[in-house]
């Protein structure tokens, strides 16, 4: 066992590293706007593709390099480091692109993949309603075909970046005369198009990262189609195959920051790091947060092997939001009535706590909840039985709807 | 990257697991278990021994196999897995471990040929009553050579033939080496939490002791023995943990109650789900542990702390809710839950608690968080 590259991979890592000293945006970028960072990111991701360093697996033919996944890992650290402009590409790259090229004809792929590689095009992924979470085939969103056309109407929710999007793909019901998962079909859309309305979601934690996209009788062309029509959840489980590769864990403070915190406030004749049962948790913290690092690391190495990681990959997130939850409560309650102030310039470490505090409540649901991770642990993972499905002979008319 | 065994570590354990399958499977565990006159199983042993997986990380020159820890760990693991109710713990984690770590050319000479040959079982005697030993609660006490005092409980104390022993010598703590053959040494077998491992007092009167390693460095040699200890027991209990996994998933998937198998309520596969959680942040916890420990990392503290934490924490949870999956057959004496319930808890104390496992842990990140 070592942590050390191959002497191929040590090769590209230092080429890698090499460009990127060269090429990286020098500017820090905390303080900036979205709108100023979506700006650099453009500028980057169109350097990146340039040099083909943008979709390292992808074959050259479609703007990528042709390289293994292992050198994508490689680059994806040393990029971090250089702390480059990232994120506004991730869904359309690891997501929503793939679909299309899995399902366009020529023409559209000939049109959209070039422009996304190079960041002149964001695009979204619009499946999650608000009566279809957890449960996404239950999804209400109709489209009616008239003539060489489909009209949409209806409310997708939770849309990552559809504020600053050009493109999306949508999943919605055509069929509502059988069973739920068959009557949904995959279209791509123009997230300008008239009828298209996008609002931003307040946050519990106060901001906005999310929106509610509302369709008014948006026309999409039947070329505009992924996929047959009823096939939508086929094409659906394509686009969500990666997006564990496309939602990372949970970011936020860590149990090193908790000490300094705990370290810096006073307790009795000493500080609050001195507390038996503080010590006795933050124990917990560095050792779950260690061992998914670690677990990260043995992905890689299956990845550098040639491999396909295995299944210890999928509890990543289920782990770290959690964590995140409670070391930031214990953090608040290391403060005492202090930890109530959530004013950056007043709370320790600009109130980092207090918005992970809040925010990692949202982590624990975005991406797969806490109780669906586990269903796909139990049911994929160690082959445990489905869930019983009371619905999947009704028509998805003729199911039972609450609020 | 590298953070997995390679191909020939994997054929090791694959190779270890088909033969501990084959001559170690529960029922060898309950031959001890279920007879209070047998310490351990001696058959397994010699089988053990005849593989040469005493000797896996001994050095060729001493008789040994030569392989890295990594291969030790390897072996671990398939113990854990099978509950194998043999000293192989105290003598190879603890008791070689020390002579190799602190031992002369002379100790180490005389007594790892031994052990790599099945000829010596060795134990750590460091315990002497409720608590953490300290500087402070000491008693046992070398003076000219010769060893007096009490230790309890000592694992695989009434079976072994020499022992480790930390004692104070002119007001300082040391680690002596004593051939528990000798005149003076009393060994009374006790009751143990987990009957398929030995547990004794062994008390010394005037026992002929020899130090090992530097005068007045006992403590910080009984640490270092228990950080390697630490990183190879925390395999036992990923094997352990991993085989209860198991256990549990099959009894679910065979069981019926109101018309269909437990295994499908959520209950129980969400049960199921954070035992796999556990299980996997432990094992990667150990494999950090392993490179520390074959590599000679100045990490190994923090490395070792983790791997202990993280396993006693995923081999005790994986077991109880063995148990718990099972419902009442779980608590009987015939079906094996209880032979991992019991592996677990004496796994989890005989390296040192959790609790003082975390409170080093802690003082290192503090230490290093200052730097």
């Amino acid at each position: 066992m070592d942590f050390n590259d191959t002497a191929e991979e040590a090769a590209f890592r230092a080429e890698a590293r090499a460009w990127l000293e060269a090429n990286a945006p020098k500017a820090p970028l905390s303080g900036k706007s979205e709108a100023e960072l979506l700006v650099l990111a453009k500028a980057w991701q169109a350097k990146k593709a340039a040099a083909r360093y943008a979709c390292i697996t992808w074959p050259e033919k479609l703007g990528g390099r042709g390289g293994t996944p292992i050198q994508q890992v490689i680059f994806s650290q040393e990029e971090a480091k250089v702390g480059a402009p990232r994120g506004f590409f991730d869904i359309g790259l690891g997501m929503c692109i793939p679909t299309v090229m899995a399902f366009a004809d020529d023409a559209t792929k000939a049109r959209f993949v070039g422009p996304a590689v190079r960041g002149e095009e964001i695009w979204c992924q619009l499946f999650s309603e608000p009566a279809a979470g957890s449960d996404v085939a239950g999804l209400r969103t109709k489209a009616e075909r008239d003539g060489d056309e489909w009209v949409i109407n209806g409310q997708k929710v939770w849309t990552s970046g559809a504020h600053y999007c050009d493109f999306g793909i949508v999943l919605v019901r055509t069929n509502p005369d059988t069973a739920k998962h068959k009557g949904l079909t995959m279209f791509w859309i123009d997230m300008k198009a008239k009828g298209v309305t996008v609002k931003p979601i307040h946050q519990m934690s106060g901001g906005s990262n999310f929106n509610e996209v509302y369709f008014e009788d948006v026309r999409v062309k039947d070329s505009q189609r992924l996929g047959e029509p009823g096939q939508g959840w086929q094409v659906a489980l394509v686009t969500l195959m990666n997006e564990r590769l496309a939602v990372g864990g949970a970011t936020g403070p860590n149990y090193g920051e908790l000490l300094d915190v705990a370290r810096a406030t006073p307790a009795g004749e000493g500080s609050a790091l001195e507390d038996q049962a503080f010590r006795e948790h933050l124990a917990d913290w560095y050792v779950q947060a260690e061992g998914l690092k670690l677990t990260r690391f043995r992905s890689i190495t299956a990845l550098s092997r040639g491999q396909t990681p295995g299944p210890e990959a999928s509890i990543g997130k289920i782990v770290s939001a959690n964590q995140l939850q409670a070391m930031s409560h214990e953090a608040l309650d290391v403060l005492d009535q202090f930890g109530l102030i959530s004013d950056p310039a007043v709370a320790p470490l600009e109130a980092a706590f207090q918005q992970s505090v809040l925010w990692s409540a949202g982590l624990r649901i975005a991406g797969g909840t806490d109780e669906i991770l586990k269903n796909i642990i139990s049911e994929r993972v160690l082959g445990l039985p489905g869930e019983i499905r009371v619905d999947k002979d009704l028509a998805f008319k003729d199911l039972p709807t609450g609020r | 990257m590298n953070f997995d065994y390679s191909d020939d570590q994997k054929f090791l354990k694959s190779e270890a697991r088909k033969f501990l399958e084959a001559h170690a499977a529960p029922k060898v565990n309950r031959g001890v278990l279920n007879d209070a006159a047998k310490a351990y199983d001696a058959d397994l042993w010699r089988a053990i021994a005849e593989m040469g997986w005493l000797g896996a990380a001994i050095p060729e020159a001493f008789g040994g196999l030569g392989l890295s820890h990594v291969e030790l760990c390897a072996i671990a693991e398939e113990m854990g897995r099978v509950v194998a109710p043999v000293p192989f713990a105290s003598t190879v984690y603890f008791f070689a471990e020390a002579v190799l770590m602190a031992g002369s050319e002379a100790q180490k000479s005389a007594l790892l040929p031994k052990v790599a040959a099945g000829e010596v079982i060795g134990c750590f005697a460091t315990s002497e009553g409720p608590g953490v030993v300290s500087e402070a609660s000491l008693q046992t006490r070398v003076e000219k050579g010769r060893l007096f005092g009490v230790k309890i409980p000592v694992t695989d104390g009434d079976i072994a033939s020499h022992a480790v022993v930390l004692a104070k010598e002119a007001g300082a703590a040391s680690l002596f080496l004593v051939d528990l053959q000798a005149d003076g040494v009393k060994r009374e077998a006790l009751k143990s939490l987990d009957p398929s491992r030995d547990l004794a007092k062994l008390s010394f009167d005037g026992v002929a002791a020899e130090r090992l390693g530097a005068a007045g460095e006992g403590f910080s040699l009984m640490q270092a023995v228990f950080d390697r200890a630490a990183v190879l027991i925390a395999f036992e209990q990923v094997g352990g943990a991993d085989r209860a996994l198991e256990i549990a998933k099959d009894y679910a998937l065979g069981r019926y109650a109101f018309g269909r198998v437990i295994a499908g309520y959520q209950a129980i596969k969400h049960k199921l789900a954070d035992i796999y959680v556990k299980n996997e942040l432990a094992r990667s916890n150990a494999y950090y542990g392993a490179w520390a420990l074959s590599s000679g990392a100045a990490e190994l503290p923090i490395a070792a702390s983790a791997a202990r934490i993280a396993a006693s924490d995923a081999f005790w949870f994986a077991a109880k809710e063995n148990v718990q999956t099972h419902g009442g057959m779980g608590f009987t004496w015939e079906v094996d839950c209880h032979l991992y319930y019991r592996r677990a808890l004496q796994l989890g104390l005989v390296c040192g608690s959790v609790k003082s496992w975390k409170e080093r842990l802690v003082s290192h990140l503090e230490r290093r968080n200052a730097a």
